[in-house]
């Protein structure tokens, strides 16, 4: 069984293919990032043809696409999640809906401490949850969700758990972290902090194990917020 | 490679545009003949906020994308590996919008081995033409006038644009737009004002007709616009009850006027025998009835596509994609959204 799996939903344009054999054994077989100018629109194909060529893999040869669905930049969520519904409706496999923030934690699959995966969301926002993966098991303390640092940090303090941070949220809102979390913490290494495609895929094949797919034509990423005009013309319109 | 037709009367071009708010695929074989045409269009989701909301049509594009794609090549009994080429709109128009269309052309094109090239949108809305009139070849010159565009160009040949006027400000749909919400018609403005103004008289108010000093054959849309306004004002302070369709006609006529006359005055200064229209301001009536007639008083030969092909579609960019394929034109990979594309630039399109 393989998975292309793809994240696009922050600063970092990332791909990788995964296999697994019948005994169960996964491999990454090739992981490509790129955290630099250029948009993903650029650079995400480019490193998906350059990983399949590395692997001999052609599209068809894929079972799933495994796509980081959401929260992110909506731009980026989109290129993603177009690269995505494109490659799985010619090689006519289902798409893999994985959630950004869980994908992220899963740089840190084998922590002992609680993995709090942050983005910036912008209008003094982060996109953020709450995993713990004590036993190998994985526990969702808070699911993803876009709300103030401050009520993040205080249900951290009410749990009284060690915590590692990560993300670009983490980064841009270390001080207010510094200030605010009473637990124990540590911030991830650079090497973990980032979106990364490996995470996302060996997440997939869990929910792929699981029967958690859906039709590549039915994919959409999950936003977390409605559009400004939406928010804005719900005064206006009387929409609410 | 030709452009000729009947060397390549078997070309398989898939078109897919969503550079606004439409999501639009079609199939055209052989450079001209549209084997399918599927539109998605938001329209009654963004009437709601009197215009397009590009982040509201961007969702409803990643959405509705596979959808209309799949439709396209089952109407059209093509699969996709019978493709020759995948043209995709990369702009100008709404960056997250075109961003869907670009990345989702450029990602089936790789999976299905099938080249993409990456084509503007407004020579797409020019090249409409020769889907409704199959005996048209360049030279010829076009007007194309939309929501967010209005340009006099020179076709000299296939894949061949050459700017002769521009708008100095509002496109002249966007005219449209602006004062059919000033006079409660609400969105879109074009068909609503073509309507309401048959009911009344173009001769009711006279409104400007603006040159612009630079370039005799440039628009200006902002002044006629802004007198619409000061009108609707004067009315309101006065407490004068405005006639909405004596407003509706009598600004379409100024807008009408100044487009067909700057228009017939480049295409006889420059002897031009062929005139065509394009974009969604081409579907408006009373236009398309003044070009008529100045046409044939000069002897010029009057070219328009049919209303369908006037709105944003997927066959326009099937045909504007087939002849850049033929010309040799291609997109690779890292093919990016060029909101601000002029006419004849290509960024990211190369000659192979």
């Amino acid at each position: 069984m393989k998975i292309l799996a793809l994240d696009s939903s922050g600063l970092v344009a990332s791909c990788a293919v995964l296999e697994k054999k019948e005994n169960g054994e996964e491999k990454i077989l090739a992981l490509c990032s790129t955290d630099f100018k250029k948009t993903h629109s650029q650079t995400l194909l480019p490193m998906i043809d350059h990983i399949c060529a590395q692997t001999d893999s052609k599209p068809e040869d894929f079972d799933a696409v495994a796509v980081a669905a959401g929260p992110g930049s909506f731009t980026g969520l989109r290129i993603g999640s177009a690269t995505a519904k494109a490659i799985a409706m010619a090689a006519d496999v289902p798409i893999i809906e994985v959630p950004t923030l869980y994908g992220l934690a899963y740089n840190f699959r084998c922590e002992k401490r609680l993995v709090c995966p942050m983005m910036d969301a912008r209008r003094n926002q982060v996109y953020s949850a709450l995993y713990g993966f004590e036993d190998g098991k994985t526990v969702i303390y808070k699911d993803q969700s876009a709300l103030a640092l401050e009520e993040m940090a205080e249900f951290i303090n009410s749990l009284g758990k060690e915590v590692v941070f990560l993300g670009d949220g983490a980064d841009a809102y270390k001080d207010e972290i510094v200030s605010r979390v009473k637990v124990p913490f540590v911030f991830a290494p650079a090497h973990l902090n980032r979106q990364n495609a490996a995470s996302v895929a060996v997440l997939a094949s869990e929910m792929y194990a699981e029967g958690k797919t859906v039709n590549a034509d039915d994919h959409s990423p999950e936003y977390l917020r409605v559009s400004q005009a939406e928010r804005e013309g719900a005064k206006d319109f009387n929409l609410t | 490679m030709s452009t000729n037709l009947s060397e390549n009367k078997d070309l398989l071009v898939l078109g897919i545009e969503s550079s606004c708010d439409e999501t639009a695929a079609s199939v055209i074989r052989g450079c001209r003949t549209v084997l399918s045409n599927v539109i998605y269009s938001q329209i009654d989701i963004h009437t709601v906020y009197g215009g397009v909301v590009p982040e509201i049509a961007s969702r409803g594009h990643i959405e509705k994308i596979n959808l209309v794609v799949k439709q396209a090549l089952s109407e059209a009994g093509v699969g996709l590996k019978d493709l020759d080429a995948i043209a995709v709109t990369y702009g100008p128009g709404l960056v997250g919008a075109l961003l869907v269309g670009v990345a989702h052309a450029k990602a089936l094109g790789w999976a299905a081995g099938v080249p993409v090239v990456g084509v503007n949108h407004i020579e797409g809305h020019i090249c409409a033409n020769f889907i409704s009139n199959p005996e048209l070849e360049p030279p010829f010159m076009c007007l194309v006038a939309s929501g967010g565009h209005s340009h006099l160009v020179n076709v000299s040949g296939y894949g061949e644009y050459e700017i002769i006027a521009r708008t100095r400000d509002d496109a002249a749909g966007e005219a449209f737009d602006k004062v059919a919400r000033a006079i409660g018609l609400g969105y879109p403005g074009g068909p609503k004002i073509d309507k309401a103004a048959r009911e009344g008289d173009p001769d009711a108010i006279v409104f400007p007709r603006a040159k612009v000093r630079e370039n005799e054959y440039d628009f200006s849309f902002s002044g006629l616009k802004s007198a619409v306004l000061n009108y609707l004002n004067s009315c309101n302070m006065k407490g004068e009850k405005i006639n909405t369709a004596d407003v509706a006609a009598s600004f379409q006529k100024a807008a009408v006027e100044t487009l067909v006359g700057h228009s017939m005055q480049a295409a006889s200064d420059r002897g031009v025998r062929k005139f065509a229209i394009a974009g969604g301001v081409a579907s408006n009536t009373s236009l398309r009835k003044a070009f008529e007639e100045e046409c044939d008083k000069r002897g010029i030969e009057f070219l328009r596509p049919e209303p369908v092909y006037c709105t944003d579609n997927g066959a326009m960019i099937g045909v504007a994609g087939s002849y850049d394929y033929l010309l040799g034109y291609r997109s690779g990979l890292d093919l990016n959204a060029v909101p601000n594309l002029s006419i004849g630039e290509r960024k990211g399109v190369f000659k192979v």
